[in-house]
């Protein structure tokens, strides 16, 4: 007893800390806010918003309601070890000066943030507090490994394909333990001083005060916070270990509703460590197989994740099509009417509809659901940008992150990540063969209750008859569909097929419906000398002698492809034209960037010019 | 760089000058004396905009501005900025195109957003190209298709203008235009001569007789694309025909607006059979959008096709008839099908497609074992194979692990499934 107040006198000199949340919205696994304990006298956690912002900013409503009960978790979490959470109302850069002289701090800890705008953020307020003679700690916990070491080993660019990124993790040391729950005895002598007006100062704002209309407002299907996220990772595991089965699920029609399992807003808002995940499921796997090494596959929703932040780290432009290096240049229809129908729900698709009633009522939709609707958007019916889908998952999407969602945006519309494009989903035999009853669009869309199943996805092909005895007319209650899919994906096919032919000049006509097939491995880089006689199959013979082989003067620019190279796992010849392809396309978006393609005319028929 | 400057130019130039000029400085080249064909041979290798700010350098860089051989090549990028990200051509730049180098244009094309104005733009300056000589034209909708909004009479004359006074015409992209009978009779009377390719999918103005009227009088046509209504035992016999080159490309889109509407005539075998014999070489491209019930009338016989692409879902009932009656086929795609497994028909069609060398699986779901049989029958000659990770069941013989392993071993590459972000 004496000699723990002993210990305590002597730390009477010890620094006063803020811990900084931001996302990492935890006390479990959080080694940023440790090093903000160790040692100090006292800790202040704080989380800053910004009223004015709240009201004015593009997040919907579930969005706010699942952050504000996040902090609420938080500050019940702390008040559990004496201390308490200062939600400060204001902007960091204006208020932290005050907050160091006013409780003397001389450290600052938070949560590395690999976002460019936040590691901007986070650079002036380093700056600001070493100014002000704080210390500085910084930790990464967000994502399952150092971002710039993923980058370092790929030669200094991000892996643009998933495989290359797999690849690359394997050979990576395993991500590191997670470290313990912040605890009172981890607190030890460390104290937070905390005023009688602190609610009123500090406390969690309700969402009225943030200005929303919380009138009729259903209560949250996802309910946010840390105790909650912990509760879910437990019945996760549960029911992985009842399945015994770590392959993916595959989806039926119950999959498409929110389930007490699901993690992923909890993985955005860091209510959940990555890692604290990634280990509980190694684990589990080691238990149930009995074998040590578990697949990549297992990881797939935390590598995907981890995959769009590397590609995002570096990229300021990543959620846009202009200016960004990694982004082709599609040219999407402006079309806000149309918009305006995929965003609330009136497309005449039921499929598309009810998927976007239930993001918009619950934030969250399976990911096939968002396959689903992204590609109806953009490549597959509407041909509208990326962008403008992306802006609306931002706003009501719980797990939207910055980089996932442009990211998974870019994916999806095949505009990065070489993806190929020639399927597209049907926006009604998708949903018919998940759910042939059509429970999931009763649930969401009960205007179309009354519908046999065998028209349920395609209401305006019903006979009148049909359409009476539900009490819904086409055309009435509920719209026709706003665009005639064969056509529209004939078009848009053939769209795709032109831009990407125009990217890497092959010959049209036809021929080619493989033309972006390269999310395979690598070859290496002699591979690209391979002769033409591997390209015949599309047709291309011919037509590389007659592109100069430095576009340009651009043919240094490519600004990412000696990542992608990558020797010795496979035999040439077969595969040479998927890395002849990648660096041709490579470089060819490198030089569609930076002039605006009038040089080379792409002609989709190149045959008798010569 | 040096060596291409002779050395009586560099001193005739710092002669000129007059200037006292120091050993080192005599050895920086005067870029403004750089014979022609280097610089026209630099510009080659710049953008319009690059080799436009280069020729505000000097009046020489400016005469190679002009001339005639950077000018055969133009693409017209017309767009609206309330329907387009994208910049339009600089309206200037046109009527400096249509004033001073009409006549040098060869190869051109319209890319036009999907507002009406920009195709009507792009018809006003088809209308104005009198004096040239255009080997290739393109028109190129790159969203909504928006020449169909154009009033056909304006369209069709503009058309005819390029189409009468080219004279030399040789290939010809007017997909998803209001192009008519008249004016491809137009086309014909000036160009039968040159003609090697002509795209015009979904052209609803045209009519069997119109295409037929090109099949017959065009006989170096090589490559032709056009929707099934066009297609006719008449068109194949005239491509047939022994003045007729080879044909190398035909392509035929398959669309259907509802179910039921459109009946679907079927094309004689002996038909196919003229064609083969005539270009056995031939590519017949086939893209289906159509509903699984209305796929009756196809592959009830042996048909030539070589590439075929199903947008929407097929019937298993139709994949099994391929594998009996497409013994030419080298490329599938199948973007769906029904709730039952593919085993069967892709094993019948790894049996009996011998050219088949590249496969496309959407939303098929497929067995394990069945995909792995598809494989082991295909072998390395398998250069493309796409499936998506989702489709594929496992069973007792196979994990998804070991089908990338055993697939990888087959084909002689290493292969994975596709895969989809899981957000």
């Amino acid at each position: 007893f004496i000699a723990a107040s002993t210990v305590c006198d002597t730390l009477k000199m010890a620094p006063n800390s803020i811990h900084w949340f931001r996302k990492g919205l935890r006390l479990h696994d959080n080694p940023a806010l440790q090093e903000a304990v160790r040692g100090a006298g006292t800790i202040r956690c704080v989380y800053f918003l910004d009223p004015w912002f709240a009201g004015s900013s593009n997040l919907g409503v579930n969005r706010w309601r699942f952050l504000l009960q996040c902090l609420d978790d938080l500050d019940s979490n702390l008040r559990k070890l004496n201390s308490r959470l200062f939600v400060i109302r204001g902007q960091p850069a204006n208020v932290f000066p005050r907050l160091f002289k006013e409780w003397e701090i001389s450290r600052l800890t938070f949560e590395y943030d690999s976002e460019p705008f936040g590691k901007e953020r986070d650079a002036a307020i380093k700056k600001l507090a070493m100014e002000a003679g704080v210390e500085v700690i910084i930790k990464i916990s967000h994502t399952l490994y150092n971002l710039d070491k993923i980058i370092e080993l790929n030669g200094g660019q991000p892996p643009l394909t998933y495989k290359r990124f797999q690849t690359l993790i394997s050979r990576m040391d395993p991500p590191e333990m997670p470290v313990e729950t912040l605890s009172s005895a981890f607190m030890g002598c460390c104290i937070t001083p905390v005023s009688e007006d602190h609610s009123e100062k500090y406390g969690v704002p309700s969402l009225e005060e943030l200005g929303f209309d919380t009138e009729g407002l259903p209560s949250a299907v996802w309910p946010g916070g840390e105790t909650e996220a912990l509760t879910r990772i437990e019945r996760h595991l549960e029911r992985k270990a009842w399945v015994a089965n770590f392959e993916r699920p595959r989806m039926n029609a119950n999959s498409l509703l929110a389930s007490p399992t699901g993690l992923s807003p909890y993985l955005r808002f860091g209510c959940l460590s990555c890692r604290l995940f990634y280990f509980k499921l190694t684990d589990l796997y080691r238990k149930v197989k009995k074998t040590s090494t578990p697949p990549l596959s297992l990881y797939g929703q935390l590598l995907w994740r981890e995959f769009f932040y590397t590609a995002a780290t570096t990229n300021p432009r990543f959620d846009k099509m202009e200016g960004n290096p990694i982004c082709v240049r599609i040219p999407w229809d402006k079309n806000p009417e149309a918009l305006a129908k995929w965003a609330e729900a009136k497309t005449g698709f039921p499929w598309i509809d009810a998927i976007m009633t239930q993001l918009r009522q619950e934030g969250w939709i399976h990911h096939l659901a968002r396959h689903a609707v992204a590609c109806f958007l953009t490549r597959g019916d509407l041909w509208i940008s990326w962008e403008e889908g992306m802006k609306v998952f931002e706003e009501l999407l719980l797990d939207a992150d910055w980089s996932v969602n442009a990211g998974s945006w870019m994916w999806l519309s095949c505009s990065s990540f070489f993806q190929q494009f020639f399927h597209c989903y049907c926006p009604v035999g998708f949903g018919r063969r998940t759910d042939p009853n059509g429970d999931f669009i009763r649930r969401y869309l009960p205007v179309l209750r009354g519908f046999p199943a065998k028209y349920i996805y395609d209401p305006w092909n019903a006979p009148d008859s049909v359409q009476a005895a539900a009490k819904c007319i086409i055309g009435v209650h509920y719209p026709k569909p706003m665009v005639n899919h064969a056509e529209a994906s004939r078009l848009n096919i053939e769209r795709m097929k032109q831009i990407y032919q125009q990217l890497s000049r092959y010959r049209g006509l036809g021929q080619v419906l493989f033309v972006m097939l390269i999310n395979h491995e690598m070859l290496s880089v002699t591979a690209i000398m391979v002769p033409l006689r591997c390209l015949s199959f599309f047709g291309l013979t011919g037509l590389l002698a007659s592109v100069p082989s430095t576009h340009n003067g651009n043919g240094n620019g490519m600004a990412y492809s000696p990542g992608e190279q990558h020797s010795g796992t496979n035999t040439p010849g077969n595969t040479c034209f998927h890395t002849l392809k990648l660096h041709y396309i490579a470089k060819r978006l490198w030089a569609f960037h930076h002039h605006t393609y009038m040089s080379f005319l792409g002609f989709p028929f190149q045959n008798h010019e010569h | 760089m040096k060596s291409i400057f002779s050395p009586t130019q560099s001193r005739a130039k710092r002669q000129r000058t007059g200037q006292g000029v120091s050993a080192s400085q005599s050895h920086v080249p005067d870029w403004g004396s750089l014979p022609h064909h280097i610089v026209l041979h630099i510009f080659q290798y710049l953008s319009l905009v690059d080799r436009a700010r280069a020729s505000s350098v000097c009046r020489c860089w400016n005469d190679v501005f002009h001339i005639p051989e950077l000018w055969r090549r133009f693409e017209f990028e017309l767009n609206q900025p309330a329907t387009s990200y994208l910049r339009s051509t600089h309206p200037d730049l046109i009527q400096q195109i249509i004033k001073r180098h009409a006549q040098h244009l060869q190869y051109v094309s319209f890319k036009v957003d999907s507002c009406t104005e920009s195709a009507e733009a792009a018809c006003n300056i088809l209308s104005q190209l009198v004096n040239c000589t255009i080997k290739t034209l393109g028109l190129i909708s790159t969203a909504r298709p928006s020449f169909m909004n154009v009033s056909q009479s304006h369209f069709v004359s503009a058309l005819t203008v390029v189409f009468v006074n080219s004279k030399s015409l040789s290939s010809i992209k007017i997909d998803d235009t209001p192009v008519d009978d008249p004016s491809l009779k137009v086309l014909v009377a000036n160009n039968s001569d040159t003609l090697k390719l002509l795209k015009m999918s979904s052209c609803p103005h045209v009519s069997p007789a119109g295409i037929l009227c090109v099949a017959d009088q065009c006989h170096g046509l090589r490559e032709l694309a056009l929707n099934y209504h066009l297609l006719s035992d008449e068109l194949l016999l005239a491509l047939s025909s022994e003045k007729h080159v080879h044909l190398e490309h035909l392509r035929i889109d398959v669309v259907s607006e509802n179910p039921g509407q459109t009946q679907f005539h079927s094309i004689k075998k002996s038909s196919w059979d003229a064609l083969i014999r005539h270009s056995p070489q031939v590519n017949i491209v086939m893209y289906f959008f159509l509903y699984e019930e209305e796929f009756e009338p196809f592959f009830c016989d042996e048909t030539p096709v070589t590439h075929l692409y199903f947008g929407r879902a097929v019937s298993k009932d139709m994949l099994g008839r391929i594998g009996l009656n497409c013994p030419r086929l080298v490329e599938l795609v199948v973007c769906a099908n029904g709730l039952e497994p593919l085993d069967e028909e892709l094993i019948r069609i790894a049996e009996r497609c011998k050219s088949l060398t590249a496969i496309g699986l959407g939303e098929c779901e497929v067995t394990c074992s069945g995909f792995m049989e598809f494989v082991k029958m295909c072998g390395g000659r398998l250069s493309q194979l796409s499936i998506m990770e989702e489709v594929l069941i496992p069973d007792n013989s196979y994990s998804m692990e070991q089908i990338h392993s055993e697939v990888s071993k087959h084909l002689g590459r290493i292969w994975f499934p596709d895969m989809m972000p899981t957000w």
